[in-house]
């Protein structure tokens, strides 16, 4: 019983196998009608159902449908052709990575500056907060437009939309942490007269580093979702975005709960790399962040 | 010419914010973002007048706010849709129906064990993704834009929620059972008011998440009206003085709900440490 209160595993296989029941249950409702037109006058419930759950095109797949296109999307093709969803998932990832990258740099460098320069603390800080309540993704589509009119189509416009996306959660984290330090240290610091150099290399730069992780991990999602929604706008050839665009256009919804899979294994796999540049910081630290 | 009008105005634009930050009274901490965003408009302005840079690369503020005049019925038609018809019901429905399972869940901590680290993991998720399905089911129409704000926001507020009613101390739940108070008496007197402060933390983060899920979820196809659909065709037309309308007015509107949410926060819980 104690095991059962305490574990974790457990109740987490009952809501996702409960979540699977669900599912299945849903899918046959939803294609109930379209199984029913496509079947014979004589088919029974048996016969009808069986077909809710095997359509082409169904209004909700199963989750084995879904399985199984991914299945045979990652693994039926090499990794280099477009019909495969990994080279779809790397297209994405490529410019979610790039545009993350220039986030972290560009973010970085805006905090120290802003924790160091009054003036830009002032003047930059109350519309850097602001910003979080506007809608950024909305400039996507103009990005995306105006950069391909001066010849700049590809990555380049998906990674600045990206990096423009997780900006804001790391420029805000970054300069929250710069200031976390203990004033009692930082006093210490005054009183073995550090330069402000010295300061930010030995004291405020460790101790943001707690600050930092966290909003990388919220930012690295946000990178994610940029560089999806920056493919939405021009019809791109390749790119999750884009699978989940034809597969809107032609019905295949297979193909769409495939490719938003694959965009949750993303983020996944995004905030699992951020947690384990973490670890690794925290173990070569001596286990404190 | 131009390049000298910009900086002067750099110089005397960065010279009056150095003066203002020196400032602590209050008047100075406000006037140093106005003036600063002023000085961006002003250099903006002088770039794109002076140069000549062209509409379809950047419109001058003048020219943005010659679009929002010229345009106002098709910009109120856009937000009725976006904003009234998706953004609102949908942002409701998804916090209330999260603050619901939120509760729920309070009851039975085998499935919260369950149901939140899974909440946790889906609200990292790219859930705007799910556009084009909801358009298959509820339509091109404004419904199916709602339903994928409902799920955008349904899990923010049940993961915040959930961690607000969990952070009732002990203490004050002893009181009152020290008091005989029943289940719901504690969850009206002590769990709900203690975890009001997480519950509006996440009806301001998804007041921003509902108005990207509206707009980008248009992306994937509606009737001819809309921000988002706005948005992008008139994006690929290149008039792009109504594209920067739409978008001033999605973040004047982002801004307003903010600012209104974090209004009742502050008269709604006054008692919190956080505002004395």
């Amino acid at each position: 019983m104690a095991m059962f209160e305490r574990s974790r595993a457990l109740p987490l296989l009952c809501v996702v196998a409960l979540l699977i029941v669900l599912w299945f249950g849903a899918a046959l409702a939803m294609n109930w009608d379209q199984a029913q037109a496509l079947a014979d006058d004589d088919a029974g419930w048996t016969d009808v159902a069986t077909a809710a759950l095997s359509l082409d095109r169904p209004l909700l797949p199963t989750p084995d449908q879904v399985a199984s296109e991914m299945f045979r999307s990652v693994f039926d093709y090499p990794a280099n052709s477009p019909r495969s969803l990994l080279f779809h998932a790397g297209v994405t990832a490529w410019a979610a990575v790039l545009g993350f990258a220039i986030a972290v740099v560009v973010g970085m460098v805006l905090a120290i500056g802003i924790v160091h320069v009054r003036t830009l603390d002032r003047a930059l800080m109350p519309w850097l907060i602001a910003s979080q309540a506007v809608p950024v993704l909305a400039i996507a589509p103009m990005v995306v437009v105006v950069l391909g009119s001066i010849g700049q189509t590809g990555v380049v416009p998906k990674a600045l939309i990206a990096g423009w996306l997780s900006f804001f959660p790391i420029v805000t984290g970054m300069v929250k942490g710069l200031r976390s330090s203990d004033p009692m240290r930082r006093d210490l610091m005054r009183t073995y007269s550090a330069t402000d150099a010295q300061v930010f290399a030995k004291l405020r730069w460790p101790d943001s580093m707690a600050f930092l992780f966290p909003a990388m991990k919220v930012a690295a999602p946000l990178a994610l979702v940029g560089a999806i929604v920056a493919e939405l706008p021009t019809g791109a050839q390749a790119g999750l975005g884009a699978r989940l665009l034809t597969g809107s256009y032609y019905g295949q919804t297979p193909q769409i709960w495939a490719a938003l899979f694959m965009a949750a294994i993303l983020a996944m796999l995004a905030v699992a790399t951020v947690d384990g540049a973490q670890a690794l910081l925290v173990r070569s630290r001596g286990g404190r962040l | 010419m131009t390049t000298l009008v910009l900086i002067v105005s750099l110089v005397v634009g960065g010279a009056l914010l150095v003066l203002l930050a020196r400032g602590e009274r209050f008047v100075f901490r406000m006037a140093t973002p106005v003036v600063f965003g002023l000085l961006v408009l002003w250099l903006w302005q002088v770039a794109c007048t002076g140069y000549g840079v062209p509409l379809v690369l950047l419109p001058a503020p003048s020219q943005i706010g010659a679009g929002i005049l010229s345009h106002l019925p098709t910009l109120a038609a856009d937000f009725r849709q976006t904003f009234l018809r998706a953004v609102i019901p949908g942002w409701a429905i998804g916090s209330a129906a999260g603050l619901l399972v939120a509760i729920a869940l309070d009851a039975s901590p085998f499935l919260r064990r369950g149901v939140l680290p899974l909440s946790s993991l889906i609200s990292a998720m790219p859930i705007v993704g799910i556009a084009p399905i909801m358009v298959m089911w509820f339509g091109f129409d404004w419904q199916s834009k709602a339903a994928v704000v409902v799920v955008m926001t349904f899990f923010p507020m049940l993961v915040n929620a959930a961690a607000g009613i969990a952070q009732t101390g002990a203490m004050e739940g002893d009181l009152m059972r020290s008091y005989g108070a029943g289940y719901l008496q504690t969850l009206l007197k002590l769990r709900l008011p203690s975890a009001l402060p997480f519950v509006f933390n996440a009806l301001k983060l998804n007041a921003t998440l509902a108005l990207i899920g509206a707009i980008v979820a248009e992306f994937f196809g509606t009737p001819i009206v809309g921000m988002g659909f706005r948005i992008s065709t008139e994006a690929a037309r290149l008039n792009l003085d109504v594209v920067w309308a739409e978008i001033v007015m999605a973040a004047v509107a982002g801004s307003i709900s903010f600012a209104l949410l974090a209004l009742v926060e502050r008269i709604v819980t006054f008692w919190h440490p956080s505002f004395h």
